[in-house]
């Protein structure tokens, strides 16, 4: 974008972003760790088939992950229950041969290529679903997120400042737990002089470098056993914390989370929940009482991005795989620079024949409704800027529509106040029939479309967002110049100048 | 100046029947090429290639953009990467099918344009649409769900056969405009749905501005047959339609003219809503209206019905 001219540098305090088409930005390739989602993949389901070999009094079931498929070792007279349950409950797992090792029974377990090969295909789309909604609520308007080759996904974000803060963000895998704490002194633990007891881990509090910087924290010894997990979240929110300018953020959980949440809370009075995202604990507060509400709060040092970051990525769900940043760039716009020159050479002539036009046609009254259409495009941008919406082809069209709309506006106004003039009425009866006459119209106009630009702004996404936010924008000021702004203009000639004849 | 004489009384609910066979022909026409030809899908929603090329001198894009327009790629986006001109990156649209042969046509098309030793391929990937599935759905319950509210308002501030009235001419106006994208062979990618949803705009307000010259007209002369009052609105509006509708199709001539290839498509269906929008609201939006007056919930226009004789003369 050029310098704002000196006389214009009051307005430096935020512009218009352009996006992607018309700006160019930042792009990222972020490749998906299918190995680890298949890796994944098999433990969930080693959990499980223990768990449900368990439940139908299998005992002291042993499954392991393998490479590519799962060992169950199960004392050798289980043989027929546990092929039975397997074969059963778990059919996208090939049984191979038996063998028998030391009295128990080895059961190797694998999937076929064509599952490995699906469950990689769902954790790249699953992932670019994620990464899109995370982006979303970054507040970055169209981006480009599009799946490239196999394992990789290509993200173009708009003139994006920070793109530190962007990567991490969609990075950040967000398995979030609740595990509770170990009483224990947890410095001889983690540093190796004392054994670790069975069952537990150590972690680390996040803290704060007062440069900003992170670093481990405290460490404290949790149990290995999670609680809860982060699919039970269905929203997480950001709300100013009890300490002046701090925050915390606010969990809710869905039904079956707040049953367990309570559960948890109520078996575990005075004992410390560690609150764990991505293998750090984000707090550990103690527990004071059961807390059946469903609702539940990190609290920590965050800065506001931070905590809002964190929220997204507790709303936004996890990533079912590591990403990594293969390769990061600045990009032009996709428009091509002589494209968008183009355009807005022609657009600029359209407007200025219309513009002509206007004042030939209807005078002075046109030069009223040109005066009104430039103000409503100033309007516009200081709104865009002012919401933080950059600025897109789609956007361009909703300019369109908005001028048209405000052009429209103008003519009604002035149409009816000909017609009032031609049943021989005087100059202010005219201008205040006309006016009034026209302002059903107008509002009627205007509602219909602002509702159809809340609703889009609602249900659409990326560049239909866009669109949306420029007409609601563009129509309102166009609602206030059209029947406010003009007529304050006639209203100061009828009153000072005391005009007889209208200029139409 | 004044282009419109303020007197019109041409008879646009008289001459409806013609409208509304014209209309319903274009409109099948229309189906029937979105369900058998079916939108050319641009790299949006459909992927395509991506190629990334390197320069051993900076070239414009421009440059690039007309070789390979010259070797048919018509809808290629085009992106530099870093600051000294070298490095492109390449999308064009294909089908899954045809990935490979066409992407050595890219490559070909480029390497004759500029020399074999001249373009490096730095990169060869198949990529998926920017628009994935579920912000297709999402993007089309959008547009149903607003042009729906939109109906809902009309119905509430008018009666409900306005808001019918109003729906129909929306929906008249994009399946046309669809058709004629069709048609023309213009590809659909992101900007043309912004195009169609500036169309529905545009159409919706146009329907609104007859409809309450034509319930204003109907509080002042509640004796006239609705037919004629309908007449006399469009004819009273009939000037700010000209000149609004003009105005736009002005701009977006404009557009299409020196916008370069780029915006053509955006301009092209711009271009056609528009006219199209300006027809519906003066030939379908409230002649249909007229069709709706015999059932049974249009009873609170009981006054108007006693004339009813009139609307069916027609």
């Amino acid at each position: 974008m050029q310098p704002l001219p000196g006389w214009l540098s009051f307005l430096k305090g935020s512009k218009v972003g352009l996006g992607l088409d018309l700006q160019g930005g930042t792009h990222l390739i972020m490749q998906v760790d299918t190995d680890q989602a298949v890796v994944n993949y098999l433990e969930i389901n080693a959990d499980e088939m223990r768990r449900a070999l368990r439940k139908e009094n299998v005992k002291s079931p042993k499954v392991e992950r393998k490479g590519d498929g799962l060992t169950v070792t199960v004392p050798a007279d289980q043989r027929e229950k546990t092929l039975d349950v397997v074969g059963r409950l778990f059919p996208n797992f090939k049984t191979g041969d038996t063998e028998t090792v030391d009295g128990n029974l080895v059961l190797p377990l694998t999937m076929a290529p064509a599952e490995v090969a699906q469950i990689k295909e769902s954790a790249v789309e699953q992932s670019l679903e994620t990464i899109r909604n995370r982006v979303d609520q970054f507040g970055v308007s169209e981006p480009v997120i599009q799946r490239q080759g196999e394992r990789d996904i290509l993200i173009q974000l708009p003139g994006i400042q920070d793109p530190q803060r962007a990567k991490s963000l969609i990075g950040k895998t967000a398995v979030l737990a609740f595990k509770l704490v170990r009483d224990v002194n947890a410095e001889p633990i983690a540093s190796g002089s004392q054994p670790m007891p069975a069952g537990t881990q150590v972690l680390y509090e996040v803290d704060k470098l007062p440069t900003g910087e992170r670093k481990k924290g405290q460490a404290l010894v949790v149990e290995t056993q999670t609680l809860m997990t982060g699919d039970v979240v269905t929203d997480a929110r950001v709300r100013p914390g009890d300490l002046p300018n701090s925050r915390i953020v606010s969990i809710d959980f869905n039904a079956r989370g707040a049953r367990l949440f309570g559960e948890i809370t109520a078996a575990n009075v005075n004992r410390r929940l560690a609150i764990v995202l991505d293998d750090t604990i984000y707090s550990a507060p103690v527990i004071k009482e059961a807390i059946p509400g469903g609702k539940a709060v990190i609290s920590g040092s965050f800065t506001p991005d931070e905590a809002k970051d964190l929220a997204i990525v507790l709303r936004s769900g996890a990533l079912p795989a590591p990403v990594t940043v293969a390769e990061e760039r600045t990009v032009g716009p996709s428009l091509g620079a002589d494209s968008i020159e183009k355009g807005i050479r022609s657009f600029v002539v359209g407007g200025l024949l219309v513009i002509v036009f206007m004042i030939i046609y209807y005078r002075f009254a046109g030069l009223l409704a040109d005066l009104a259409m430039i103000w409503n495009v100033l309007f516009l941008l200081a709104g865009l800027a002012a919401f933080g919406a950059t600025l897109t082809l789609p956007g361009i069209a909703g300019i369109v529509l908005t001028l048209g709309m405000a052009v429209d506006a103008n003519v009604l106004i002035n149409e009816r106040i000909r017609e009032e003039l031609r049943l021989g009425k005087t100059a202010r009866a005219a201008i205040d029939a006309g006016y009034d006459r026209a302002l059903p119209s107008i509002i009627d106009t205007h509602i219909t479309t602002i509702l159809s630009g809340i609703i889009l702004f609602q249900f659409g996404s990326g560049p239909i967002k866009g669109f949306a936010v420029t007409l609601c924008i563009g129509l309102a000021s166009s609602l206030f110049t059209a029947t406010v702004g003009t007529r304050l203009v006639w209203d100061y000639l009828l009153q000072r100048w005391r005009i007889q004849t209208v200029s139409i | 100046m004044q282009l419109i004489p303020s007197n019109t009384r041409f008879d646009f609910v008289g001459s409806r029947k013609t409208a509304l066979t014209i209309s319903l022909i274009l409109t099948l026409i229309s189906i029937g090429l979105m369900v058998f030809r079916g939108p050319k899908m641009g790299i949006d929603f459909a992927g395509g290639s991506l190629v990334q090329v390197r320069f051993k001198t900076p070239t414009e894009v421009e440059t690039l953009r007309q070789s390979l327009r010259a070797a048919g790629f018509e809808a290629v986006d085009i992106q530099d990467m870093g600051r000294d001109r070298t490095d492109f990156l390449i999308r064009v649209p294909m089908a899954a099918d045809d990935t490979e042969s066409r992407t050595k046509k890219v490559t070909g098309a480029l390497q004759d344009a500029f020399g074999v030793d001249q373009v490096e391929v730095l990169r060869v990937e198949s990529v998926g649409p920017r628009v994935g599935e579920t912000l297709r759905s999402k993007a089309i319950w959008a547009v149903l769900f607003s042009t729906l509210m939109m109906g809902v308002y009309i119905w509430a501030r008018f009666e409900w056969r306005y808001g019918v009235g109003a729906v129909i001419a929306l929906l008249h106006d994009t399946i046309m405009t669809i058709g004629f994208l069709i048609a023309f062979g213009y590809e659909f990618d992101l900007t043309i749905v912004a195009a169609l949803l500036t169309v529905v705009g545009f159409s919706v307000n146009d329907t609104v501005i007859v409809s309450d010259r034509i319930r204003e007209n109907r509080r002042k002369d509640r004796r006239t047959s609705l037919a004629e009052l309908i007449n006399l609105s469009v004819n009273e509006t009939l000037s700010r339609t000209i000149l609004t509708s003009g105005t736009a199709i002005l701009v977006t001539l404009s557009l299409f003219l020196l916008g370069g290839p780029v915006i053509h498509g955006f301009a092209f269906a711009l271009l056609v809503g528009f006219t199209v929008g300006t027809y519906s609201s003066i030939f379908i939006a409230a002649p249909v209206v007229l069709y709706f007056e015999r059932a049974p919930s249009a009873a609170p226009e009981a006054r108007g019905r006693q004339s009813a004789p009139a609307a069916r003369r027609t």
